[in-house]
């Protein structure tokens, strides 16, 4: 006999030892998340994966799932809950879509259009954050980076090479790159890492190919992330 | 038989480029029948230079400057419900990409280094608007009651939202309406 | 790894390296501490040189180094003075004091002199409330300031004494126990507790630790006999051994939590100024009971004057034959302690990032599951209790768990220590039988006119006067052990708004919610602070607690927004004096903001205004 949990009243299976978000991926179920790869091990900072499991709220990213759990996902309470932790990624970062060669396949935004974000309604923080040039085929943007060590994980995971980390603390985190000068032209990153291509938004950019697609026919112009998530395409990837 | 009153609905550019009045624009035939429910102020398209008191403001841009916030104002009084059109009106935009820059240098690179403008001089005019040390969206400067986000939104998000507003709905966004670039 | 290529810093660096753990990464943040104190601040060249002898990366390194605030990657003063910024220290005068000593010496707040003689800065509460307003010159503590002492200390600073030949009185830490009780009052031989324990055997004391409903100080309150036996399950569960199986795997830890960061508590300073052996023998009970061979004291950067008091007992108790191998004589029965020093940041009192901090990493809370009773430091079953639970342990070892559970309530058994201190005529350590009424404890220390009590500090509860009656005890108001006490002139948002930059400021980043939600809730209460506040920023305040409380990651996001909610509810009036009758206001000043443009121009006309 398989063990089931509930999303919002309908019964899921799951194998010993998937999360709540391995399950519901797996079912075809959309729980936003933004840090959440699951190439990659769980990490559960963004906490856009939030759900409630017996009145309790749990990221559902890191949370093993567990015979009869009953776990709440699409509620409005929830989702304004989302959209407010969407607005303070952010005003606290600089995104300026238009500005943005990641718009339209950014997941971020994408996230945000989903959840029906208007305004990012909070004052913007505006922090100064350091664009970094220097790679001959990366480009490096702080402004949108939003901390969710995605090329951390890959970089040291898959790529065995720990070019990422984070410093600083509380609203003064930041990536840093391990050179000595702290440039990423510096360090052992190449372009063919798997580091290079998990930014879910534009902090991370691949150059000379940003307007290859052009806006209007990008990952989530026409189809919501939820769907494109469900329809077991991985967003995000730099096209 | 008296005429139906119509909907009072006055528009400005701050710290903007005019794209989401040209959107407005691109309404096309659609205008006619907004003409036959609102008619308007103070807008670019109808060069009436101040605010009488309206149902509805449209703001597009941020604000970047004092006459920004004076503009702003007056729209804010004369308006029952402002709306913020465009991405500059809602986060800055475009003009907020000088907000990591210093106003100095800013100055500076404009009106000292730019090439043939040897000697030049840093205007001091009181008719030139001042500077603020960063662009804001409106709605850190004055309260905002509705957003239609977009760089700029498109005719069709205008006229949906419009519409809605007019018919005294909650604006609504289809999903492909909603757009932050 | 490539060699260092900095032989002038190498000659440095090497013999701190020898000094902490030869090349073994645990003690990174030992090193950088004392890399610190050597260049005062992390050098660049540094970091490249330890990741060489650590086999880490450069960005692991920077990520250490650049989250604990006495770590500094860029250039700190020769003299780093930092003032204790705790609503206490704010009431005896810190604002002006500090202001005071940054005059003297020609230095801004937060900046280098220009000799790069001195900087000036404040730092979350150092944990001696009863003796402010503190501070920390190059990590030791300084206590009662006032300008007579500070004109001694930059008089000091300004002819260059090293810190070491200052005045003693400067540096004088009093315990200041007012009302003693069995754990502070009673005479305690020294092994006791173990003498005890090894006579009834290992599994029979954990009885007595349950029996005695022994509950963690830390303010949580979960059961210590639970999380013991939680800890033998995990082993047991992995490799199949029994639970007490005395002299099995060595690879199980137990660590006492002495991260005393909770703004207004101090209690596990004294304890550990004068009852360590109290507190070493509960955890080598607590050893015993797990089957742990390693121990860790994780003590808070700012009681690193304890350090060496401390080594001292851990010498004399080796000597004793309290600590080291065949305990008390019983082959087998192993156990050694050893200190970690914390480096600012509160954070680190939560014990999973407490592990990591341990570990040498960032001090970043864990997800958990698992807990640490089965996943801790370094992946192994880990017990971490508080200081006073410890200290309990060891009593009740001694004296058995009825005895223990004689006291207090039914629920809270035993005794609390409550650190004192604000508007009251006797601050210090006060011990009470769990179930003591706010009121009582305020007629005790000397609280006249008192109108509200923050107990258990930022993340704990605001006890306004209407409730006085109530009592310190799990079931009704749990404490780690801060009780703050405001007269009823004291302003109440003063104290809300110092926790709030309090936690802004603490929040390790990790998480989206706590990182920007406490900034948020800062920004907001500085707007409110300025005069510039309107009834639309109070729901803000609560819209942003709400999200603070319901989506962090850890406790320190659950609960940053307590202080500003409890204040709301309880003392709305210091919120809405402070308002004005708009339904907005900018947070930003308008005419402020063309200040800068104003300098460039050289204009003042009136369009070069806002008003």
């Amino acid at each position: 006999m398989s063990k089931t949990i509930t999303i919002d009243g309908t019964k899921i299976s799951f194998t010993e030892g998937q999360t709540i978000m391995d399950a519901a991926l797996a079912a075809k179920v959309y729980i936003p998340h933004l840090c959440h790869n699951p190439e990659f091990k769980p990490h559960g900072s963004c906490k856009l994966c939030t759900v409630n499991v017996n009145g309790r709220a749990v990221s559902a990213c890191t949370m093993p799932a567990s015979d009869g759990m009953e776990v709440e996902n699409k509620t409005e309470t929830l989702d304004n809950e989302r959209r407010a932790i969407v607005q303070m990624l952010f005003v606290e970062g600089n995104h300026l879509c238009p500005t943005c060669e990641k718009s339209g396949n950014c997941q971020l935004q994408a996230v945000a259009y989903c959840l029906g974000m208007m305004t990012p309604h909070y004052n913007h923080f505006y922090p100064p954050r350091e664009i970094d040039a220097s790679h001959p085929d990366v480009f490096l943007d702080r402004n949108r980076c939003i901390l969710c060590e995605l090329c951390v994980r890959a970089s040291r995971d898959v790529d065995g090479k720990n070019v990422f980390g984070l410093s600083g603390r509380g609203i003064g985190s930041r990536l840093v790159v391990n050179s000595a000068s702290g440039r990423l032209g510096d360090s052992t990153f190449a372009v063919t890492d798997r580091a290079a291509k998990v930014c879910p938004t534009g902090a991370i950019l691949i150059k000379r190919q940003g307007f290859s697609v052009p806006i209007g026919s990008r990952i989530y112009d026409h189809k919501p992330i939820c769907q494109v998530e469900t329809e077991g395409k991985s967003g995000g990837e730099h096209e | 038989m008296s005429e139906v009153k119509k909907v009072r609905i006055a528009t400005c550019s701050l710290a903007g480029c005019f794209g989401c009045h040209m959107s407005l624009l691109d309404i096309d035939e659609r205008l006619f029948d907004l003409l036959e429910v609102v008619e308007f102020n103070r807008t670019p398209l109808t060069d009436i230079k101040h605010c009488s008191p309206c149902d509805v403001g449209i703001i597009e841009g941020g604000v970047c400057n004092a006459e920004n916030v004076h503009v702003l104002k007056e729209f804010r009084k004369n308006c029952k419900v402002l709306v913020a059109m465009g991405a500059c009106a809602i986060t800055g935009g475009l003009p907020a990409m000088r907000n990591n820059i210093d106003l100095w240098d800013c100055f500076q690179e404009v009106y000292r280094y730019e090439g043939g403008l040897e000697g030049g001089q840093i205007p001091n005019d009181p008719e030139l608007p001042l500077p603020f040390d960063k662009v804001h969206p409106i709605y850190e400067v004055v309260k905002v009651d509705y957003f239609l986000p977009g760089c700029p939104p498109s005719g069709d998000a205008i006229w949906k939202f419009l519409t809605d507003l007019l018919a005294g709905r909650e604006p609504k966004l289809d999903y492909e309406q909603l757009h932050y670039d | 790894m490539e060699p260092c290529e900095y032989p002038h810093i190498e000659d440095q660096l090497a013999p701190i390296v020898g000094r902490h753990g030869g090349g073994d990464a645990t003690h990174l943040l030992q090193i950088l501490r004392d890399v610190q104190d050597h260049f005062h601040f992390i050098p660049p060249e540094a970091i490249g040189c330890l990741a060489s002898h650590l086999n880490l990366s450069r960005a692991q390194i920077e990520g250490v180094a650049g989250f604990y605030s006495f770590l500094s990657l860029s250039p700190q003063g020769e003299y780093r003075v930092l003032f204790s910024d705790n609503i206490t220290d704010n009431m005896l005068g810190k604002p002006e004091l500090m202001q005071y000593f940054c005059n003297k010496l020609w230095v801004e707040p937060g900046k280098v002199s220009e000799d790069n003689l001195v900087s000036v800065d404040s730092t979350s509460c150092t944990g001696m409330c009863d003796q402010g307003p503190a501070a920390l010159v190059n990590g030791w503590p300084l206590t009662n300031l006032d300008q007579n002492r500070l004109d001694l200390i930059s008089e000091l600073i300004r002819i260059k004494k090293p810190v070491a030949e200052w005045p003693e009185m400067l540096f004088e830490v009093r315990d200041n126990v007012q009302r003693p009780g069995m754990l502070l009052g009673e005479a305690f031989e020294h092994g006791a507790g173990i003498r005890a324990m090894l006579a009834r055997g290992a599994e029979a004391t954990l009885k007595e630790v349950d029996v005695a409903n022994l509950r963690g100080r830390g303010g949580a309150g979960f059961k210590t006999a639970s999380k013991w036996t939680f800890c033998h399950a995990a082993i047991a569960e992995e490799e199949g051994s029994m639970i007490c199986d005395v002299g099995g795997n060595p690879e199980r830890f137990i660590v006492c939590n002495a991260d005393e960061g909770e703004p207004g508590t101090f209690k596990d300073r004294v304890l550990l100024s004068s009852y360590a052996d109290m507190v070493f023998e509960g955890m080598t009970v607590g050893a015993r009971v797990i089957g742990a061979r390693k121990g860790f004291l994780y003590l808070r950067g700012e009681y690193r004057y304890l350090l060496k008091p401390l080594e001292a007992v851990l010498s004399r108790r080796r000597a004793n034959g309290l600590l080291g191998e065949n305990i008390l004589g019983e082959t087998g029965f192993s156990f050694d302690i050893e200190i970690h020093l914390g480096a600012g940041a509160y954070i680190c009192g939560e014990e999973s990032a407490l592990i990591e901090s341990l570990e040498g990493k960032r001090g970043r809370p864990r997800n958990r599951p698992p807990f640490p009773v089965t996943r801790g430091y370094l992946g192994r079953p880990t017990v971490v209790d508080n200081v006073e639970t410890f200290a309990c342990a060891a009593r009740i070892a001694e004296k058995g768990g009825a005895w223990f559970a004689a006291m207090g309530t039914a629920q809270s058994t035993g005794t609390k220590i409550l650190s004192i201190s604000g508007d009251c005529a006797r601050p210090g350590i006060y011990e009470y039988p769990f179930g003591v009424t706010v009121e009582e404890i305020l007629r005790d220390c000397g609280a006249e006119d008192a109108h509200a009590v923050q107990v258990s500090g930022p993340s704990g509860t605001l006890v306004s006067w209407q409730e006085f009656g109530r009592r310190i005890a799990f079931e009704d108001l749990p404490t780690a052990g801060a009780f703050m006490v405001f007269h009823r002139q004291r302003e109440m948002f003063a104290a809300a708004h110092n926790f709030t930059h309090f936690f802004a400021h603490e929040s390790c980043g990790f998480c989206t919610p706590c990182r920007v939600g406490t900034q948020l809730q800062k920004r907001i209460m500085d707007k409110i602070a300025n005069g510039h506040g309107t009834p639309a920023d109070l729901e803000e305040l609560k819209h942003v607690g709400h999200i603070l409380g319901t989506m962090s990651h850890c406790g320190l996001g659950h609960t940053a927004a307590n202080p500003v909610l409890d204040t709301l509810k309880k003392f709305p009036g210091t919120f809405e004096r402070k308002l004005k009758a708009l339904s907005f206001e900018p947070a930003f000043d308008l005419d402020g903001a063309l200040q800068t443009a104003r300098d460039i121009t050289g204009r003042d006309d009136d369009w070069a205004h806002l008003s």
